[in-house]
C-alpha cells in the first residue's frame, strides 16, 4: 500500500535524482521539475475535463430517462475524443465586424487561469505543486480574472447577444465573488491559515463541513454561481441569449470556453474538498485516490443541482446574492469568530 | 459631437430575436427594444412559414385537403382533422356513426394531451429545466405510438375521414391505451413535482406575463390562455359539438391570468382529458366507423362556419360551397395567430427571460400562426 501512496512522490525523487546525476545544477534541476509539474497538472486537468464532458452526458442522460451517449466505443466513452475531433476539424469563423485580436486572444485567456488555479490543490499527501502562504487567496484571486476573458470575448464579438452575456457575466461574476470569499472566512478562522496543507492538516480530526455547515451551503451556491453553472448559466443563458458571449466562436475556439468551464468546475471542487471535506485524507486508499473520489462527489452535486433545477431570472440573482448569499455569510463569519472566542475563554 | 453629450448615456437597443432562435417555437421572429435586460417593446414578425394552405384548398377536393390540416398545428392534427371534417359534415349534413364519433372522441383528447405535454415539456425547457423536457416527452411518445397504431403515422396522422375515421383501430390499441391511462395519473404527479412545485419555477413565472380577461377578450384569447385569466368558457360544455355533452368534466380555471396560471391550467386539462378518455372507453359502443358517402363529394351551394375547442384555443373554419367538389374559399381560424396577438402587451416592462417564459406560456405553434 504505501507504494501506492507514494508512487507519484517517488516517481518525482526518481526524476530529481537522474537529473542531478548528469550533474546539473540545482536551479536546472528545479526548472526542469516544475516542468515536469505542470505539464502533469495539465495533464491531470485536461483528462478530468474529458471525462466529465461525458461523465456529465451521462449523469443527464440518466436524470432525464435517457442513456446518454453510447454508441462510439463501450458504453460511448469515446464520444469525447470523436466530438473534439470533430471540433478541431471545423473553420474557425470570425465575424468580420469583430475586434479580431480579442476575440482570438480571449479564447485562449480563458483557460490560462482555470489551469493556474491547480498550482495550489493539494492532490494528496505532500502532493502540492506550489505550498503557498497565500494560497486561499491566490485561488480566489486568479480564478476571478477569468471574468476579464469571458467579457472580452463577449464584447469583441461586436454581437447584441454577446454582449448582453458578458455583461451578466461580469454582473454575476464579481457579484458573487464577495459572498463566495466571505463563505471562506469561516474555515480560514478555524484553521488559522491561508496556507492550503495547514487547511488540509487542521481537518484531521473533524472535517470543518460539520464545524461550517453553512459556509459549505452558501460556497456551494456561491461556487455554482462563479461557474456559470446551471440554475445560474445566465450568461449563456441558451434559450434567452443563445450561448451569451460564446454565441460568435466555433470550432476548437468554442471547445476552449467548453474545456475551462469542466476545467473550473474540477478546481472548485478541489476547493471544496480541500476546505470542506478534509482534503485527501481517509482511510485504507491512497490519499490521491481520496481526493479523486472526494472532488467526483462534489462534481456529481454540482451536476445534479444543474439537471434539476430551472434557471433563475437575472434579477433573481442579484437579489439572492446581495441580499441573502452575503449577510448569511456575514453572520456566519460573526457567529464562527463569538464561538472560537468562547471556546478559548472556556479553555477547550 | 457636442460637448454636453459626450458625457456618459445610455441608450434603448433594438435586439432581432428569431426567426432563428432556440426558443421562439418555429420560426416567430419577434423585433424587441431593450432597455439594457428589460423589454421595452416588441413587435411580432410572422410569415415565415407561410405555405399558403387556404389557397391550396382552393384546388383541392374536400377529402384531399385532410392531410393539410394535419400541417397546421402540427402538435394537433388530430383536432385539426376534427375541426376541418366536421366543418364539412355540417355543410353536407353528414351523420356520423356512432362508434366513429367516439374514436374521434379518444383521439381528440389524447391529443389535446399529447399537445399539452410538449407545451409542459418546451415550457420547462425554455426556463432551462432540460429534465423537465424529457419526462412529458417520454409519455407523449406512448401517445404517438398509439396514433401509429391507429393511422400508421404519429404526427400528420390524417385519421379522420368526412363521415368517420379512415379505420377502427387495430386490437393491440385497447390494451395499451389502458395501461396508458393507468399510467398518467402518476406521470401528471412527476410533472407537479419536477416543475410545478420549484421554487425557481414558481419565482420565474407568477405574476408575469399577467393578462386578464377583458384584455384577452378584446384581442380575441381564446383556449387555455383565457381560462388562465379566470374566464370558464371552452367550446366543449358552450356549445358542444360532436358528442361531447355526453361526457362529464370539469372546466379548470386560474385567477391571475400570469405565467404560472397558464402552465397550472394546462396540466389540469390534462386530467381532464384523461376523464373525457377513461369514458369513452367505458362507453364505446361497436358498429361501422364510416358513413356510407359517395366517392366523390359535391356539397351544395352555401357556406357554413364550424368551430371546435383545439389544444391551443378556438379552431375554426369557414367553408364556402359553389356546388362543385372543391371548396371556393376555405378561411382559418387559428387560435396561435390569435393569441400573439396579445403577446407585445404581455412581455412590456419585463426582463428577456420573461419575455421567452411567457412566449413558451402562450403555447404558439407557427404551423398554424403563418398557415
Amino acid at each position: 500500500m504505501a507504494s501506492v501512496e507514494t508512487v507519484f512522490l517517488s516517481g518525482d525523487q526518481w526524476l530529481k535524482n537522474w537529473l542531478f546525476s548528469w550533474g546539473m545544477p540545482e536551479s536546472w534541476v528545479f526548472l526542469c521539475t516544475v516542468v515536469v509539474y505542470a505539464v502533469a497538472v495539465l495533464l491531470f486537468v485536461f483528462a478530468n475535463v474529458i471525462f466529465l464532458v461525458y461523465l456529465e452526458r451521462k449523469v443527464a442522460g440518466y436524470m432525464q430517462q435517457r442513456l446518454g451517449p453510447n454508441r462510439v466505443g463501450p458504453g460511448g466513452i469515446f464520444q469525447c475524443v470523436a466530438d473534439a475531433l470533430k471540433l478541431l476539424g471545423k473553420e474557425d469563423i470570425i465575424p468580420a465586424s469583430a475586434d479580431r485580436g480579442l476575440f482570438r486572444l480571449a479564447s485562449l485567456l480563458i483557460f490560462i487561469p482555470a489551469t493556474m488555479l491547480f498550482v495550489v490543490i493539494p492532490f494528496g499527501r505532500e502532493m502540492i505543486v506550489a505550498d503557498l502562504n497565500v494560497g486561499l487567496l491566490y485561488f480566489i484571486a486568479v480564478g476571478s480574472t477569468a471574468t476579464i476573458a469571458v467579457l472580452m470575448g463577449g464584447w469583441s464579438a461586436n454581437n447584441k447577444y454577446s454582449l448582453l452575456g458578458s455583461m451578466r457575466a461580469v454582473a454575476q461574476m464579481i457579484s458573487y465573488e464577495i459572498p463566495l470569499a466571505f463563505s471562506l472566512l469561516g474555515v480560514i478562522m478555524l484553521a488559522g491559515s491561508l496556507r492550503m496543507s495547514e487547511i488540509v492538516a487542521a481537518q484531521k480530526d473533524l472535517w470543518f463541513v460539520v464545524l461550517q455547515p453553512v459556509a459549505f451551503i452558501t460556497y456551494f451556491i456561491a461556487a455554482t454561481a462563479e461557474l456559470n453553472r446551471g440554475p445560474f448559466d445566465l450568461p449563456e443563458g441558451e434559450q434567452e441569449i443563445i450561448a451569451g458571449p460564446f454565441v460568435e466562436y466555433s470550432g476548437m475556439r468554442y471547445a476552449l470556453f467548453f474545456l475551462a468551464e469542466y476545467a473550473n468546475l474540477v478546481s472548485v471542487s478541489a476547493l471544496a474538498v480541500t476546505l470542506f471535506f478534509g482534503g485527501w485524507q481517509g482511510p485504507w486508499l491512497p490519499s490521491w485516490l481520496w481526493f479523486v473520489i472526494k472532488v467526483y462527489f462534489m462534481i456529481f452535486l454540482f451536476m445534479w443541482v444543474k439537471w434539476t433545477f430551472p434557471r433563475i431570472r437575472v434579477d433573481h440573482l442579484m437579489g439572492l446574492a446581495w441580499k441573502f448569499l452575503l449577510p448569511v455569510s456575514l453572520v456566519n463569519v460573526f457567529v464562527t469568530g463569538t464561538a472560537i472566542k468562547l471556546f478559548q475563554a472556556m479553555g477547550w | 459631437m457636442p460637448e454636453s453629450t459626450k458625457e456618459l448615456y445610455t441608450e434603448e437597443i433594438t435586439l432581432n430575436m428569431g426567426p432563428q432562435h432556440p426558443s421562439t417555437h418555429g420560426v416567430y421572429r419577434g423585433i424587441l427594444t431593450m432597455d439594457g435586460e428589460y423589454v421595452v417593446g416588441v413587435e411580432n414578425v410572422i410569415g415565415y412559414l407561410h405555405r399558403g394552405l387556404e389557397k391550396i384548398a382552393e384546388n383541392r377536393t374536400y377529402t384531399q385537403f385532410i392531410p393539410y390540416t394535419d400541417r397546421l398545428d402540427y402538435l394537433s392534427a388530430m383536432l385539426n382533422n376534427l375541426g376541418y371534417v366536421q366543418a364539412v359534415e355540417k355543410l353536407m349534413g353528414i351523420e356520423v356513426p356512432e362508434r366513429a364519433e367516439y374514436l374521434r372522441i379518444i383521439m381528440a383528447e389524447l391529443q389535446r394531451m399529447a399537445s399539452h405535454m410538449v407545451f409542459v415539456a418546451s415550457f420547462a425547457l425554455d426556463l432551462s429545466g432540460w429534465t423537465g423536457w424529457m419526462y412529458p416527452f417520454r409519455d407523449r411518445e406512448r401517445i404517438l405510438d398509439l396514433f401509429e397504431m391507429a393511422s400508421g403515422s404519429r404526427l400528420t396522422t390524417s385519421y379522420l375521414r368526412i363521415g368517420g375515421v379512415a379505420e377502427d383501430v387495430p386490437e393491440e390499441f385497447w390494451p395499451a391505451l389502458k395501461a396508458l391511462l393507468a399510467d398518467l395519473p402518476r406521470c401528471f404527479e412527476e410533472y407537479d413535482g419536477l416543475i410545478t412545485g420549484n421554487e425557481i419555477f414558481q419565482a420565474r413565472t407568477k405574476g408575469i406575463g399577467i393578462l386578464d380577461v377583458a384584455t384577452a377578450l378584446a384581442y380575441g384569447v381564446t383556449g387555455p390562455n383565457l381560462r388562465a385569466a379566470g374566464l370558464a368558457f371552452d367550446l366543449r360544455k358552450a356549445r358542444p359539438y360532436g358528442i361531447y355533452s355526453r361526457f362529464d368534466f370539469e372546466i379548470p380555471t386560474g385567477q391571475n391570468g400570469d405565467s404560472f396560471d397558464r402552465f397550472v391550467v394546462r396540466i389540469q386539462e390534462m386530467r381532464q382529458s384523461l376523464r373525457i378518455i377513461e369514458q369513452a372507453v367505458r362507453e364505446i359502443p361497436a358498429g361501422p366507423v364510416r358513413a356510407k358517402l359517395p366517392k366523390v363529394l359535391r356539397p351544395p351551394k352555401g357556406e357554413v362556419y364550424h368551430q371546435i375547442e383545439g389544444s391551443k384555443g378556438i379552431l375554426g373554419f369557414y367553408l364556402v360551397s359553389d356546388g362543385s367538389t372543391r371548396p371556393y374559399r376555405l378561411h382559418i381560424r387559428g387560435p396561435s395567430f390569435v393569441n400573439l396577438g396579445a403577446f407585445p402587451l404581455m412581455v412590456k416592462g419585463g426582463t428577456i427571460q420573461d419575455l421567452v417564459s411567457t412566449l413558451a406560456s402562450i403555447d404558439i405553434v407557427l404551423g398554424e400562426v403563418d398557415r
